[in-house]
Parts: structure tokens; C-alpha cells; sequence
């Protein structure tokens, strides 16, 4: 008796949502809304303002409809990596918001917790920042528009060696990426015939890094590979290395682009003059995309000194869900969309991209950067060579 | 030997940071009994004052440390008169839930105001370049720390042990009623020792900047090792306080430079010693 009662309920509920889902389907069908999950408060919140300003800026230079449908951005706040709230916004936004396109999430653990409802959900997800090699194979409704610690800190591994530097120390944050760049970097160095010699994981937290300092003295070695999350940590890390006085002996400091981010640079400075990393976009690139781009992400932003590379994922992601948009005709079938991009090649602010058709990851160009003043004084992340096409070596069986 | 002797010195540049900074929450906690989780906040604040100066001013290093302590202690009075005087006989838990309420104000402000990014304090060229100690070379900074942290500790020590404010301190601290009984104007005295503290703060947040950097967070994320090194020292006292900044200090920066694999392992495992054998803190006093 119990078990049927409940089972008609059931039913009748089940009834009952669908209808609702009928009706506000067709209610809706002219407005496609756009879920966005990012740090938009909290410690993080430079990097939703960046997600919000790369999104904003396309919106405004390529207009709030594509193929005749409206596009509605809801955003959503995820302050820190926190993988069930992420999955109740996703869920809330899918079910109660009917959004037809999830794009943003800054932290690995969030995608992940994200990736499972997608089917279900008939939704794609596109990643403006998450940069683990694994959240890719998690689910074949992804897309991602930025950049993997694999990617970029690979060729960095080789531009060390051709400067004539063989023996490495690598230093990372031990956490996920930080033992992804430490891999992908010691595998780059020893293909390139270097070697390193010793390998330091730093706890998350760490803000004094003199002791680090001094074993890299011990260890003997000409060159560093750093990798730390950008964030207040990162200052005291170039400081302690400049300070300690490793700069002057003549060890060089490699590092992924997270290092020298363009919003810490003025706080930087001279610490990190001259320091070579490796990263997919710098604010500086010099294209006329790129200057069309920085003119509308600064304005949709507030302050220039602000804008930093989640603004270009985020750009890039918005191209990516119009033409999903376009290939769908506004109807929701996430296997299609993610179908339609696969594969597609444009031209982006950092310079020429392709989605690669089988891990649907971005595959572009590297560039190698040093630190320097531009004409006017601030200092920028001067790009002195590139390593074009670019897959994600973490994916490469 | 070498390597021995300069993880000492950057051991006890650090922990010369750290009593900088912490040695005003001490002092609140121990001598007023206020628990004051916004101290971190006012820290920062200081930083940021620092910060403007010298960068955006160009007014210099000593000025900018100047301003910060002057400018924060300036925003702290209204602070006591209006919402810290209202608590000082509280329970802990009403402490605690506004002076953390303030904290988060505090970092909704600063975030509002002055933004998410990272904020510098130029040093001076004097301060700036590493200086040779013949074993190794340290940056001028730490140097000026240590010698700060010594100067700090030694004058709070002279104030509190050897003057008449001291005396009158130490009365209000002990029995109130009866030091009021006695003509001692409590009110004030706290209201001084309160600055005083504040002033600490701000001091410890600007030259404390280089190791622990001024951004909105920065009270939420030290707060739990400025609160670890007063119970590890014992409220209120200075010895305690340098000795628990000393040995702290030596045992993170010891095990990051062997061990940086473990974490904060090692200090906590101290934390946790050494409540355990005094706790009240290594010279905290018997109540």
C-alpha cells in the first residue's frame, strides 16, 4: 500500500516537472541563458572579475544576439574551491535558471564535481580556467578554453636548456598543479638533456621562503623552476629569491606565467626583472585582436592594472558558446554544440587557436616572456618568443 | 656549520616579524582580557596606510611608518570608544563574534576601496640590497626587523615594569574596581594601552610587510598563527611572547628547509607540546 501511494506520487511528480519543463522551454526559447561560475567575492575575486570582464567584453563588441537568439549571462558565486557547492549551483542553475550553456569555474575540484551532472543535465560545459590535464577524459561535454600547467610548463624546459643551463632545482606549491608542473617540467628538461637535481614541494601556505632559498643554494644549482598559484605567496617568492641574494650569484628563474600574472606585476617590480615564464597570454601581446580585446575587457573591468589571463579564457569561452548557439539553432543538445566545435580554429587575443577535435582542449601557441618596462614605465611580460600549436602534453598517451 | 647559522638568522628575522606583530594582541589579551581577532585587521590596515604613502605619496619609508601607526591608531579610537569598551567585560564568546564581525568589515572594505591586487611598501635603497655577513647575505630589511623587534621588546618591557602608566596598568589589570577606588582612571588607561597595542600592530604589519604581504586577506590568513603564538607564549607576557616567536620561527623555518615535504607538520606538533606541558603558555601568569 505504502509502495504504490509513493509510487503514484512519484509519477505524478514526475508528470508535473516535465510539463513545467514543456512550458518554460517554450516560454524561453528566444532567450538562451548562459550559466557563469566564478570567484566573483573572496579571496579570488580578481579572477571572477576577470571571467566577468572577458565575457562582458566579447558581449560588447560582438552584440547580445547571435543567430537571432538573446544570450543572458546569470552568474554565480563560488568563492574558494568548494567541489559540493559547485555542484549545487551547477544543478541549481541547470534545473531552476534552465540555463542551456555552463561556462566559467576557476578550481579543478569544482569542474570535476561539475562534469557528471552534465549529461543528465544536456549541458556543456565550457572551462575558462581549470587547468588539469584530467577533467578533460571526466566527461565528453567539455570544452576548455585555457590552458593546462602541462602546456605551459613544457616549453619552458627546453628554452633553459638552449640558454645553456643544465643543472635545475624545481620548487612548487604542493598541491594538484604544482605536482602536474613539476612532472611536466622535469620530463621537458631531461628530453632536453638537462638535468634536475632536486625537487622541493612547499606546503600551500607557505610566506617564508628564505629557507627554501638557502637549499637551493646547497643544491648547486644554475637554474630554478618555480610553480605557486598566483596570490600573496607569489610576491614573497620573488622577493626571497632577489633578496637572498640567488639573482645576483646568476641563477635564473623560470616559472609558469601564474607567476607573474600582469595585476601583481606593478607590485613585483624590480624583483622580478628579467624573470623568464611561459604562458598562453600576456596582456601585452602585441595584435590588433589583442588591443580591440584589452580596450573592451578594460572598460568592461574598470581598472586596467586589474585585467590578468582568466579575461582571454573567458573571451574565448563566450566565442566558443556562440558558435554552439549558431550550430544548435538555439535548441539545447549539448552533444551537438560540443560536436560543432570540435576542431574549430579562429584567431583569439593570444594569437591563433584550434580546439583540439579529440581531448576538445585549446591548443595554442606558448609564449616564452621576460619581464620588462614598456615604453610608458609599467612593467609588462615582453614576449620574446613562441612555441606555436601547442597540444596539452598531459592528455598525450 | 654554514648552512646551520643562516637558517638561525632567517629563523630569527622571522620570528622578530611575527612578535612584532602579535606582541599588541598579547598585550589585549593578557593585560585586558579582550580577545581581539580583529588585531590582524588593524595590521593590515596599518600596511595599506604604509603602502599609500610611500608609493603613491612617495613620502618614504619612515614616514609611511609613521602615518601607518599614527593613522591607524586614529581609526581604532572611535573603534574603542564605540564597540570595544562595550565588550571588555563580556564574555569571551561576545568578543569573539564582534571583534571577528569587525575583521570582516575591515576586509569588505579594503577589498572595496583599494582592490583584490597585492600591496607593496617600498623600501628604501639602504634597507633594499643584501648585506654580507661574511657566511651568508641577508637583505637590510631582516636586519632592520630584528633590531625593531628588539627595540619593540625592550621598551614595552621598560613601560610596563618600570613607569607609572605600568604600575597603573598593571593595577587596573588585577583589580579594576579598586584600582578605580584608588583614583586610577581605568578608562584611560585601557583606552592608552589599547593604542598602544593598535599602534604595535600597525608597526608589525609594515615591516612585517616582506614576509607576510599586504593584501584584503591577510587577517583572515594569519590569524590563526598570531592567535597560536600569544597561547603558545602566554597572554600578556613579553618573554612569552619573544620566546614563543623564537621557537615557532626556529621550528617552521628549520623544517622547511629539511622537510619542506611535511608542511606545517612540525609547527603544530610544537603548538600542541607545548600547550600540553604549559597551558598556559610558556610564561603566561597563574590567575
Amino acid at each position: 500500500m505504502q509502495k504504490t501511494s509513493f509510487g503514484r506520487l512519484l509519477r505524478a511528480g514526475a508528470l508535473a516537472l516535465a510539463g513545467a519543463w514543456g512550458l518554460s522551454v517554450a516560454a524561453s526559447a528566444d532567450t538562451i541563458k548562459v550559466g557563469i561560475i566564478g570567484p566573483f567575492s573572496g579571496p579570488f575575486a580578481l579572477q571572477g572579475k576577470n571571467f566577468q570582464a572577458g565575457a562582458e567584453a566579447w558581449l560588447a563588441q560582438n552584440g547580445k544576439t547571435v543567430a537571432g537568439h538573446d544570450i543572458e549571462l546569470v552568474y554565480r558565486d563560488l568563492p574558494t574551491a568548494n567541489p559540493q557547492q559547485a555542484r549545487a549551483l551547477a544543478q541549481e542553475l541547470i534545473v531552476r535558471d534552465k540555463v542551456q550553456y555552463l561556462g566559467g569555474v576557476y578550481f579543478t575540484p569544482d569542474a570535476m564535481a561539475i562534469t557528471p551532472l552534465l549529461k543528465q543535465g544536456n549541458v556543456p560545459l565550457v572551462i575558462f580556467n581549470a587547468a588539469t590535464s584530467a577533467i578533460m577524459t571526466s566527461s565528453p561535454l567539455v570544452v576548455r578554453t585555457s590552458f593546462t600547467t602541462a602546456q605551459t610548463a613544457t616549453p619552458i624546459g627546453k628554452a633553459a636548456v638552449d640558454r645553456g643551463i643544465k643543472k635545475f632545482v624545481s620548487v612548487v606549491t604542493d598541491y594538484g598543479p604544482g605536482v602536474d608542473a613539476e612532472g611536466a617540467f622535469k620530463k621537458a628538461i631531461e628530453a632536453a638533456g638537462g638535468e634536475v637535481v632536486e625537487s622541493i614541494r612547499m606546503p600551500l601556505n607557505t610566506t617564508e621562503f628564505s629557507p627554501i632559498m638557502q637549499r637551493i643554494r646547497d643544491a648547486g644549482a644554475q637554474g630554478v623552476f618555480a610553480f605557486l598559484p598566483s596570490g600573496p605567496p607569489t610576491l614573497g617568492f620573488v622577493k626571497a629569491f632577489s633578496d637572498t641574494g640567488l639573482k645576483q650569484a646568476g641563477v635564473k628563474l623560470f616559472a609558469t606565467g601564474d607567476l607573474t600574472q600582469e595585476s601583481d606585476l606593478p607590485a613585483l617590480g624590480e624583483a622580478a626583472s628579467g624573470m623568464v615564464t611561459s604562458f598562453h597570454y600576456a596582456v601585452s601581446h602585441d595584435s590588433e585582436i589583442n588591443k580591440r580585446f584589452v580596450a573592451a575587457a578594460d572598460k568592461a573591468i574598470g581598472a586596467p592594472d586589474l585585467l590578468s589571463f582568466p579575461a582571454v579564457g573567458a573571451y574565448d569561452g563566450m566565442f566558443i558558446i556562440s558558435k554552439m548557439i549558431a550550430a544548435t539553432g538555439g535548441k539545447q543538445d549539448a552533444e551537438k554544440a560540443v560536436e560543432a566545435v570540435k576542431g574549430l580554429a579562429w584567431e583569439s587575443p593570444r594569437g591563433p587557436v584550434k580546439i583540439d577535435p579529440e581531448t576538445r582542449h585549446i591548443t595554442q601557441t606558448i609564449y616564452l616572456r621576460e619581464v620588462a618596462k614598456d615604453a610608458q614605465g609599467r612593467w609588462i611580460n615582453k614576449e620574446i618568443a613562441g612555441v606555436p600549436d601547442q597540444k596539452d602534453p598531459g592528455l598525450a598517451k | 656549520m654554514q648552512t646551520a647559522l643562516s637558517i638561525a638568522m632567517d629563523a630569527f628575522a622571522y620570528g622578530m616579524a611575527l612578535f612584532i606583530i602579535c606582541i599588541g594582541l598579547s598585550l589585549t589579551m593578557g593585560l585586558m582580557r579582550v580577545v581581539n581577532l580583529a588585531h590582524g585587521a588593524f595590521a593590515m590596515i596599518g600596511g595599506y596606510i604604509a603602502s599609500y604613502a610611500a608609493r603613491d605619496l612617495g613620502l618614504g619609508y619612515g614616514f609611511g611608518i609613521l602615518l601607518a601607526m599614527v593613522g591607524t591608531v586614529l581609526l581604532a579610537i572611535p573603534l574603542e570608544r564605540l564597540l570595544y569598551r562595550r565588550i571588555y567585560d563580556r564574555s569571551e564568546l561576545s568578543q569573539v563574534l564582534m571583534t571577528i564581525g569587525i575583521t570582516f568589515c575591515v576586509i569588505g572594505i579594503t577589498n572595496y576601496f583599494f582592490g583584490p591586487t597585492l600591496k607593496t611598501i617600498p623600501l628604501p635603497p639602504e634597507l633594499a640590497r643584501p648585506i654580507d655577513l661574511g657566511f651568508r647575505s641577508i637583505a637590510g630589511h631582516r636586519l632592520f626587523v630584528i633590531a625593531s623587534g628588539l627595540v619593540v621588546a625592550g621598551g614595552l618591557w621598560f613601560l610596563i615594569e618600570r613607569t607609572g602608566f605600568g604600575i597603573h596598568l598593571r593595577a587596573a589589570v588585577e583589580n579594576a574596581p579598586m584600582a578605580r577606588a584608588l583614583g586610577v582612571r581605568t578608562e584611560i588607561i585601557y583606552a592608552a594601552s589599547f593604542a598602544l597595542a593598535i599602534g604595535l600592530a600597525a608597526f608589525g604589519g609594515v615591516v612585517g610587510a616582506e614576509f607576510l604581504p599586504i593584501e584584503p586577506y591577510y587577517a583572515l590568513r594569519y590569524m590563526v598563527t598570531f592567535l597560536v603564538v600569544v597561547s603558545v607564549g602566554g597572554a600578556g607576557s613579553i618573554p612569552g611572547a619573544l620566546a614563543a616567536c623564537l621557537l615557532l620561527g626556529a621550528i617552521d623555518v628549520t623544517g622547511r628547509y629539511l622537510v619542506p615535504d611535511f608542511g606545517n607538520f612540525f609547527f603544530y606538533l610544537a603548538v600542541i607540546l607545548v600547550v600540553c606541558t604549559f597551558p598556559r603558555g610558556l610564561m603566561g601568569r597563574a590567575q
